[in-house]
């Protein structure tokens, strides 16, 4: 490993040929504050201060705040993604979702939530819950002004607040939502082209077995 | 009378014995602003000299490894960001290091190009932020802090970009990163990187040469190389009194050897040392991350055989550990094969730079003992985890 002889010390001997003055080092720092000072009137990158609220500084399209859930078509309560699969709310770190499956009448699952609530003043904003959603249906918001006065209720968002439309993902991170149409749609055309196939499949089958009934009642004859 | 064996005794007069009336016994903290968090010094005066120094710490203590025991793999990895908040990607790093020991997980090179981008970029936070602060323990509180604030909200504005949070940033995973840079993020940081040594100058200007901070810092504080290498001290602390020991180069992770940087070295390991080794790492994280934006490689960013869901490791123990920029972070894990840890452990660097707290202080002044404090560059979210 090199050694760098780069700090010197008090006791280092002058360099010869420079006169030093007591006090000149302080002289030499409070240069540097006034440049700084009178830079801050005119240098863009030293004018930093953005006077909140009259002012916003745009936010990065990746920033995460809170988690939303979304909706297809236009009813948000029946067009939610989520299928109360509980896997986000397994592996939330504070485990901050809380997930009841709803059920029908005979207790068969209806793959929907009947409720679906998260606690925001728990919630640590890790974004894991849309990294591990298997079905494209939490994400990660970007809205931040949300102070209330209710400290408790408040705070506990429950599904209607938390649904959002497609729409507004595809606004808010337009890489991530077209990615995710596309993937959807490529999946949806796969079912389709699948039930599809099954069905000329079943269609075949029974052609071939009229067929076999035919030629059997034929030799009958 | 209890002192210090490595001062020399000029400072510290031998008293014959001491007057247990004639003591004075302060608390310094918790709440004291230059205890860099919640931490608390029981401080025993003769006059104006320390006579004995217990820290007392746990205020901030929000059990973290126990945590880390009941939830997943991947869960714990935000946790790891509140460890140390200056540097949350070098605790994700070294975080997902250990995982990958365990797992026997590959990184792409990509990732790791990103990863090392990522810490470099994290010691220059850290390095800045510690001058700032460092100053401040001086009273000279505002300028140097603020400087060095309005330096590290650009970088923090490059995280926000690439991980979605300016400190949580949550985004190392293990087998890589959780997304690639976004388009022209390269760009960004090279130029942040290339407008960096301008600010330095800057600083140094500011503080370099100034009589007051010469005459607080030289010859405070200082151990022997021995007492430092006994009590475990790593990173800058130790580097400051001439050890050339930087995990970096010592056990070469990631792909640290392919850049070329040198260590920087002190002498005599006194508060001054410590203040100006920061300063040369400054310079020698600006030459690793010139290289690695210019190398940068395309591929993949993750490798794609890594599980998000129901991440089981194999049986067995891991312990990584990287150069974090304020010494060695590592961390233990113990494996059943199940899907959270058996056993978490972490080695703190702050938390172990402070052990030898009261060694550098006794015999010096009550006032010295907050350049001190200061000189370690302790977190508390780190130190009381």
């Amino acid at each position: 490993m090199e050694h760098s002889a780069a700090i010197k010390r008090l006791s280092d001997p002058k360099p010869q040929g420079r006169w030093s003055l007591p006090g000149i080092g302080l002289v030499k720092g409070l240069l540097v504050t006034a440049t700084n000072m009178l830079q801050s009137y005119y240098r863009k990158d030293r004018m930093t201060t953005v006077q909140y609220p009259e002012q916003r500084a745009p936010i990065s399209p990746n920033f995460r705040n809170f988690p939303f859930l979304v909706y297809d078509g236009d009813d948000a309560m029946a067009g939610l993604r989520c299928t109360a699969c509980s896997i986000c709310e397994k592996e939330c770190p504070p485990q901050c979702i809380y997930i009841v499956l709803d059920r029908d009448e005979n207790g068969k699952s209806l793959k929907r939530p009947k409720v679906f609530d998260i606690d925001v003043s728990v919630c640590m904003n890790c974004g894991i819950c849309a990294e591990v959603c298997p079905f494209d249906s939490i994400y990660m918001d970007g809205e931040y002004e949300l102070s209330t006065s209710d400290r408790f209720g408040g705070l506990l968002f429950n599904k209607q607040r938390l649904a959002r439309s497609t729409n507004y993902h595809a606004k808010l991170r337009p890489l991530q939502a077209a990615e995710v149409a596309t993937r959807r749609k490529a999946d949806e055309d796969k079912k389709l082209a699948a039930q599809a196939a099954k069905e000329a499949k079943a269609e075949a089958a029974k052609e071939a077995k009229a067929e076999a009934d035919k030629e059997a009642k034929a030799a009958e004859a | 009378m209890i002192s210090n064996p490595f001062m020399a005794p000029a400072t510290n007069p031998a008293a014959p014995e001491l007057d247990e009336d004639q003591l004075l016994h302060v608390s310094l903290g918790p709440q004291h602003p230059s205890t860099h968090g919640v931490f608390r010094m029981n401080v025993v005066l003769d006059g104006e000299t320390v006579v004995s120094l217990k820290p007392v710490f746990g205020y901030l203590h929000r059990n973290h490894e126990k945590i880390a025991e009941a939830v997943t793999y991947l869960s714990s990895m935000p946790f790891t960001d509140r460890l140390d908040y200056i540097c949350p990607l070098t605790n994700n790093w070294a975080y997902a290091r250990a995982v990958e020991q365990l797992a026997g997980i590959e990184v792409p090179e990509r990732a790791e190009f990103i990863r090392v981008i990522t810490a470099e970029l994290t010691r220059l936070i850290n390095h800045t932020a510690f001058v700032g602060f460092f100053l401040g323990d001086m009273g000279a509180w505002g300028s140097a802090l603020m400087y060095a604030f309005r330096e590290r909200e650009k970088i923090l504005d490059l995280f926000e970009d690439l991980t979605g949070a300016r400190m949580m940033s949550n985004f190392m995973r293990f087998g890589g990163c959780r997304n690639d840079l976004p388009a022209g993020w390269a760009a960004r940081a090279s130029e942040l990187v290339n407008g960096f040594p301008r600010f330095l100058d800057e600083l140094e200007n500011l503080i370099i040469g100034n009589e007051v901070l010469l005459a607080r810092t030289q010859n405070v504080g200082a151990l022997p190389k021995e007492a430092l290498i006994n009590g475990g001290i790593t990173g800058p602390m130790l580097r400051a009194a001439g050890v050339a020991y930087d995990i970096r180069k010592a056990e070469p992770y990631g792909i640290y050897e392919r850049f070329e940087f040198r260590v920087p070295l002190g002498e005599t390991g006194d508060c001054y040392d410590r203040l100006m080794i920061r300063f040369l790492e400054l310079r020698e994280s600006l030459a690793i991350l010139r290289q690695a934006l210019a190398q940068l490689p395309d591929g993949p960013y993750i490798n794609p055989k890594s599980k998000v869901r129901n991440f089981k490791p194999p049986v067995g123990e891991a312990y990584a550990r990287i150069e974090g920029p304020k010494g060695e972070l590592g961390f233990h894990l113990i494996s059943d094969g199940s899907v959270n840890p058996f056993r978490y452990r972490i080695r703190p660097p702050s938390f172990i730079n402070l052990t030898l707290i009261e060694d550098m202080c006794l015999g010096l002044d009550l006032a010295d003992v907050v350049v001190i404090l200061g000189s370690v560059d302790i977190v508390l979210g780190e130190v009381d985890r």
